[in-house]
């Protein structure tokens, strides 16, 4: 069973993971009914707060409680108080004296939303919906998902399915969920990246590490790519974008390396060009529009779990509180 | 004799008691149990007597951030802390960077009447790195500084860093380097190691450290100057110290009571009580630098005491100011990491070593920092700095009983071994009975 917070994909177990995605499973054929919505969440509020711009992130948020009939307020929080905003101490009272029963919060600062849930500052559920360069958890299930339903017909774990990871891993904290979780769940994961762009002591991540995305293609279920930020260049983690591009790049040419069946994942926004090609962004075999639909569907799943009842209240189809 | 003061059975260095008659300023006479008098009492039975504390890495943050800690408030912890002599950091509001502001603090350190308060001078016009401050006029100054020092900041610039070492020799200064490659640093959050890069946390290289450790002992080298290298953190720095000693060169270094205790494991909590620079390191790093400390590659411990306001730590990780207290925990520390198994007890455990701790904290620092009326031995003529420690009792912390204005302690809720009973600061009780005389 899952505890009160989302705040990491390494504290779930095999066993909380595969009960999200099952449960997801079963929301996602519940919402494909006409009348989408589940009454679990009646007279619930849930906050999303968001401290960087994320609108596909927050609104997959806010559509997976509505969903669930929640009451939902967005807060959006401009800056931090790095940026000389209101602290998160003064928001998490804030939130905490209107009586929000979860957080979702997005942070720039990795850890923040393990301050909110233990600094005493709130009683609520929080759930992570991204901090700095640590995590992303609830990106990680909803890659999950969709691997799932695509390389094992949508149920059980992951065991034995190949996945490769390719970009700026270093700065990239859906990299590190997916890692924890694809690994929890069975998968066997390489990270692919410029070795500038791999955090010190990657070698000791449940991973395989490669330097060489030609290499590791052939032999991959699902490649996941990652978006690859202008800012890295200032940093020296590359020469320029065109090089970047070459090496690590999936083009048309590099997704023929892979097996017939393997497909492309990318979290978005993708940088269409660098180190995706549009002929590869839009074939049939890149499943990020999925993804995005999968994500509501997970994060119902997560609100379900954390605030809503048992199993058996999803059953009973309409079932008031 | 008038206003004397007998200290009543406490072991010298833990060694066996004897009772101790100060009068005036000045140890007056050591004599055998129960044979001295004197017009005041303080009962060190069972007690051990050091030498009075010495910290060479105080931050005082007055003048400008009276919120955190004032001169006062920070003698206060110094003086409950076991310290009769503080060196105030440079990195106030304004830098001590000139005359009047270093007089200004030491005139303070005096009104407060705690302990003797040294300022620190900055080596660069307001830390900035740029421009040697006047290095001279703080030194011939009523402050008489000796050690000077950016602490907080890296005298990064090699030539500068040269000039500095060289220009002090002429009234025999110390320049304190905080070794940290700034470029290497740039947004670092903690140890750069396999737990940063699984909490996505910029990490800090040991390498920024010992890069910049490897280029300044060969400067003092080269110049036959004095460098003091502020708390050492990695185990790589205690090796390039190590190989500097063993050529000669001038170099002495320190490390803070934290770096012996703390691991960067603390981090995953992501509570930013236990964000310092430098961070805290790895197990095997507080290993080395606890070898270091007994063998002599580092000279001595300094507290690093750093005070912030509740704000400044209350807040996510990476918005955190960096820094931890420590005058108040320092001595209790130390006792639990100066041990030696040769002098193992009855229990089997490994028991403290008081002559190693009088100099780390007492007779080194004084010697680095040149201060005269610090750090004497504990014999009849010297000044009568004393601290006196039962180990007999604990200490349970807690940031709200700390004496600074600041409670942010890595050890709250820690039980330490022993505390500090009483205190002499030139013949007179700063502390008696665990509490402020």
């Amino acid at each position: 069973m899952i505890g009160r917070h989302l705040l990491s994909a390494q504290d779930l177990t095999s066993a909380d993971a595969v009960r999200i995605l099952d449960t997801a499973g079963e929301l996602a054929t519940v919402t494909d009914r006409s009348v989408k919505k589940l009454p679990t969440l009646r007279g619930r509020t849930v906050v999303t707060l968001f401290f960087e711009d994320s609108t596909r992130t927050r609104i997959s948020f806010e559509l997976a409680a509505k969903r669930l009939s929640a009451d939902v307020i967005n807060f959006a929080a401009k800056g931090s108080s790095l940026s000389k905003g209101e602290s998160l101490k003064d928001t998490a009272l804030t939130l905490e004296a209107m009586g929000a029963d979860a957080v979702i919060i997005r942070h720039g600062a990795s850890g923040a939303p393990y301050r909110l849930a233990n600094a005493g500052w709130i009683q609520g559920s929080v759930i992570n919906a991204g901090d700095g360069t640590h995590e992303h958890p609830t990106q990680a299930l909803l890659d999950a998902f969709t691997l799932r339903n695509h390389l094992r017909a949508g149920s059980g774990d992951l065991a034995g399915a190949r996945v490769a990871i390719v970009g700026d891993i270093l700065h990239s904290r859906v990299a590190r969920s997916n890692v924890a979780l694809l690994r929890t769940l069975g998968a066997q994961v390489t990270v692919v990246a410029p070795p500038t762009l791999l955090p010190y002591g990657v070698d000791t991540w449940p991973c395989d590490v490669g330097y060489d995305i030609d290499d590791v293609l052939p032999h991959v279920d699902a490649v996941m790519m990652l978006r690859v930020q202008a800012e890295r260049m200032a940093g020296s983690y590359f020469p320029n974008e065109l090089e970047y591009s070459r090496r690590y790049g999936l083009d048309s040419r590099r997704m023929a390396l892979m097996p017939a069946e393997a497909i492309v994942l990318h979290p978005g926004p993708m940088n269409r060009g660098v180190e995706i090609s549009a002929e590869v962004a839009d074939s049939p075999r890149a499943v990020v529009v999925e993804q995005v639909t999968n994500g509501v569907h997970v994060r119902m799943a997560v609100l379900y779990l954390l605030l809503g009842g048992g199993p058996e209240e999803l059953m009973v189809e309409g079932a008031d509180r | 004799m008038s206003d004397s003061i007998l200290v009543r059975a406490g072991r010298p260095y833990g060694q066996e008691p004897v009772d101790i008659v100060i009068d005036g300023d000045r140890i007056a006479a050591i004599a055998e149990v129960g044979t001295a008098t004197a017009d005041r009492v303080l009962d060190a039975q069972g007690c051990v007597v050091l030498p009075g504390l010495v910290d060479l890495h105080t931050h005082l943050r007055e003048p400008g951030r009276e919120h955190a800690e004032t001169i006062e408030s920070g003698s206060r912890a110094a003086a409950l802390g076991g310290f009769t002599c503080v060196h105030a950091m440079a990195n106030t509001s304004p830098v001590a960077d000139t005359a009047g502001v270093v007089e200004q603090v030491w005139r303070r350190g005096i009104e407060c009447g705690l302990v003797d308060v040294r300022p620190v001078g900055a080596v660069t016009v307001g830390l900035e790195g740029r421009q040697m401050a006047e290095l001279g006029a703080m030194a011939s100054s009523a402050a008489a500084v000796r050690v000077f020092s950016d602490d907080g900041l890296c005298v990064h610039d090699p030539l500068l860093m040269r000039r500095a070492l060289e220009y002090v020799k002429a009234f025999d200064g110390v320049i304190a380097q905080h070794a940290q490659d700034p470029r290497l640093t740039e947004g670092a959050q903690m140890n750069e190691s396999e737990l940063s890069g699984r909490l996505g946390l910029a990490g800090w290289p040991a390498v920024a450290e010992e890069s910049i450790i490897a280029r300044d002992v060969l400067l003092a080298a080269h110049t036959g100057s004095r460098l003091h290298v502020c708390h050492v953190s990695t185990a790589g720095s205690v090796e390039v110290i190590r190989w500097a000693k063993s050529r000669g060169m001038p170099v002495t270094a320190e490390a803070t009571p934290h770096h012996l205790l703390l691991t960067e494991e603390l981090v995953s909590t992501f509570d930013p009580v236990y964000k310092v620079n430098p961070p805290l390191r790895r197990r095997a790093d507080v290993e080395a630098l606890r070898a270091a400390v007994l063998d002599g590659t580092i000279d001595i411990i300094a507290t690093d005491h750093a005070p912030h306001p509740r704000e400044d730590k209350d807040c996510e990780w990476a918005a955190a100011a960096m820094g931890m207290l420590g005058l108040e925990t320092a001595l209790g520390i130390a006792a639990q990491v100066v041990t030696r198994d040769e002098h193992t007890r009855g229990d089997g455990e490994p028991s403290t070593d008081w002559q190693a701790i009088a100099q780390l904290m007492s007779v080194a620092p004084a010697r680095i920092g040149r201060v005269a009326d610090q750090g004497q031995p504990i014999e009849p003529g010297s000044i009568a700095n004393l601290a006196i420690w039962d180990p007999s009792v604990e200490m349970t912390v807690s940031g709200e009983r700390l004496a600074s204005r600041s409670g942010n302690t890595p050890y709250a809720g820690f039980t330490l071994p022993g505390a500090v009973r009483h205190v002499l600061f030139r013949g007179r009780p700063s502390v008696v009975d665990g509490g402020l005389a």
